[in-house]
């Protein structure tokens, strides 16, 4: 029973984790699979929007930070609300000088503007406390949800000791439902935003833009706001994660965690398709927390392990593209508004 | 501050001439396979740590391995690192045969996506085998001579970084001018598919393009490595930035383009430092990458495409 209560556990933490990246492989997915978009840049904006919310909603510094501003101590949802503006202000910045060119162009940009970010974390102490990062973070109602279940448990004497260890990580039940909260409502809004005209406007840019732009589309603009809406979609990701892990430091915005393992969820999810997208969320999460139960069992050193399970997932990717490059599911065909009349 | 500038520019000429080497190779597999490869940052370090691991193999051949005159490095290491040039190309040619031969038809993201993994993957293999702390080419420590009359302190070794870059670029140049196989590059990177009607062969050319640019990328590894005196797995992704901000300044495509940006981001790169904190050296190649995309997307060298 002990075991199971841990697994238990160990599951809904997994779910906040893999749920995060399938906010982020969400934005990927309007930027990539939508408009075509090639950013493989995902950690800055997902570095700025954690950056955002924490400074905006965490403690102010004290005195052993090197922090000079920030740490305003505002509810949650207005450190959302930040992360968002502040990953679309970057996005918007870089997307001006790129999107008139080639997809190399946005694609070098977004991997300089990730390293610039993270070399801006790492010096700017002043406002990001630098390497050591930004720390005792909020979650949410942390003290009311988690004060109410060790009183209950305190109170219930007579709970089996299974049940106790459960009903003491209520805290993450919590924070799980907010995430799966949040992935609900972007995927709700963004299949309303993929059968809109303007959705239509991405896919056609997608397709060939210089039709799309003979259509009279202004495909330049659209670009701009796929980047935008989607690098704000990100953000909330970062926000997401800086609050539930209550640290963040630059290390935690390497490209491997912020960028390379979103693009593997996407692209094995299923390019263009929502479902896809926060499926592949779970099943790369899953094969990445899956290899370090069996690299456990090798007898390698701990950055070799790591490396190994770098290397398996740098694989994955290669034989997605090789073998099934259009991902687990499938993009859809788009119903027509009118029925096809019988010939 | 103004008085460190003469000794900035030295080492913007060495750390230029490395990012020229890697440079070329960017902008042939562009101009040929038409994409841009995201694992040359990588193939530069596996060709450095190649090297390191056949200095030993070198050394039971009984290579002497006493340094050539006022260099840090004997002929052991100079056969290493031919070798080790030779091993990555071999490498980088089967993961071409493997790998990219059966997404030629794929669209160029889909190509550059590969190259991700591919790299991660690269780099990831060289950190499992030699794990992350730096590793030393040599134990020997070489003092820098006041060059006299000129405000500047040198190193053999980075002169003789500076000088094998001139080489190589001259051999370069003479093999795309007056060489078949130049020329038929050339002509497939201006006009691929006319290239393909007058008989050339794209595949060889293909094979030609990787070899070029694989050695030259782990000639580019091993000399950061004697000019940095260490070398990491990182050592590739690190420069990748500032190779990608030199080709795209150069004229994406235009291997003197490389060239030419190599050197202006490597001198930028270097007399910043008098001005603003080494930690945001990357960031002034990136800086230069988005004023270039803003004023002349084609680069300096480029032609309108």
């Amino acid at each position: 029973m002990e075991l199971f209560v841990g697994i238990i556990n160990y599951l809904v933490f997994f779910a906040i984790t893999a749920g995060t990246y399938g906010v982020l492989s969400l934005g990927l997915n309007l930027q990539w699979g939508y408009t075509g978009l090639f950013n493989i840049g995902v950690a800055a904006f997902y570095a700025v929007g954690a950056y955002a919310s924490a400074l905006v909603s965490g403690p102010p510094p004290d005195m052993w930070d090197g922090r000079l501003v920030g740490g305003f101590e505002l509810p949650f949802i207005l450190g959302i609300l930040a992360a968002a503006l502040a990953a679309g202000i970057i996005a918007f910045l870089i997307g001006i000088p790129t999107l008139r060119l080639r997809a190399d162009y946005l694609a070098i940009a977004t991997i300089g503007i990730a390293e610039t970010i993270r070399m801006v974390l790492k010096n700017e102490a002043w406002l990001t406390n630098g390497v050591w990062g930004l720390q005792q973070l909020p979650s949410p109602f942390y003290d009311a949800i988690h004060r109410g279940a060790t009183g209950f448990v305190q109170t219930h004497p007579d709970l089996s000791p299974w049940l106790r260890a459960l009903v003491l990580k209520a805290y993450n039940w919590f924070y799980l439902f907010l995430v799966i909260a949040a992935l609900f409502l972007l995927y709700l809004f963004l299949r309303r935003l993929a059968q809109s005209p303007w959705g239509r406007v991405l896919r056609a840019i997608r397709e060939d833009e210089v039709v799309a732009s003979m259509s009279g589309k202004n495909v330049f603009a659209f670009k701009l706001q796929a980047l935008v809406l989607g690098a704000m979609i990100m953000g909330i990701g970062g926000a997401f994660y800086a609050h539930y892990a209550r640290f963040i430091s630059p290390t935690s915005f390497e490209p491997f965690y912020g960028t390379f393992i979103v693009w593997v969820m996407l692209i094995l999810g299923g390019t263009g398709n929502n479902k896809g997208a926060i499926l592949g969320a779970f099943v790369v999460w899953g094969t990445w927390a899956g290899t370090d139960f069996i690299t456990g069992y090798l007898p390698l050193s701990p950055t070799q392990e790591a490396s190994l399970r770098i290397i398996v997932i740098g694989i994955l990717l290669v034989s997605i593209l090789l073998v099934r490059p259009q991902g687990l599911l499938p993009e859809m065909r788009q119903r027509r508004r009118t029925p096809r009349t019988p010939e | 501050m103004l008085s460190r500038i003469p000794q900035l520019l030295f080492y913007g000429l060495v750390s230029g001439s490395i990012l020229a080497l890697g440079g070329i190779g960017v902008s042939l597999t562009y101009s040929i396979l038409r994409f841009s490869n995201f694992a040359h940052g990588d193939m530069m370090a596996l060709g450095a740590y190649l090297t390191l691991a056949l200095i030993p193999v070198a050394g039971t051949l009984g290579i002497p391995s006493a340094a050539i005159g006022p260099l840090s490095f004997g002929p052991r290491f100079i056969v290493a690192a031919v070798v080790g040039m030779a091993c990555t190309f071999v490498i980088v040619v089967a993961l071409d045969r493997l790998i990219f031969r059966r997404l030629r038809k794929a669209g160029r993201i889909t190509l550059m996506i590969t190259t991700i993994g591919i790299a991660l993957s690269m780099r990831n293999a060289l950190q499992f085998f030699w794990g992350p702390q730096p590793q030393y080419y040599t134990a020997r420590i070489q003092l820098a001579i006041q060059v006299p009359r000129l405000a500047i302190r040198v190193k053999p070794d980075q002169l003789f970084v500076i000088s094998v870059a001139v080489l190589l670029v001259a051999l370069l140049h003479l093999f795309l001018r007056y060489t078949k196989t130049g020329k038929a590059m050339r002509a497939t990177s201006d006009n691929p598919s006319l290239a393909q009607v007058t008989g050339i062969n794209t595949e060889r050319i293909i094979l030609w393009t990787w070899v070029i640019g694989a050695s030259l990328a782990a000639l580019a590894g091993v000399l950061a490595g004697v000019e940095n005196k260490f070398i990491t797995p990182e050592l590739g992704w690190q420069m990748l930035l500032s190779i990608f901000a030199a080709v795209i300044l150069g004229g994406i495509g235009n291997p003197y383009g490389a060239i030419l940006g190599g050197v202006i981001v490597g001198v930028s790169e270097e007399v910043s430092t008098a001005f603003i904190s080494t930690g945001y050296k990357p960031a002034v190649a990136f800086g230069i990458l988005v004023l270039m995309l803003l004023i002349r997307p084609t680069g300096l060298l480029g032609r309108r495409s």
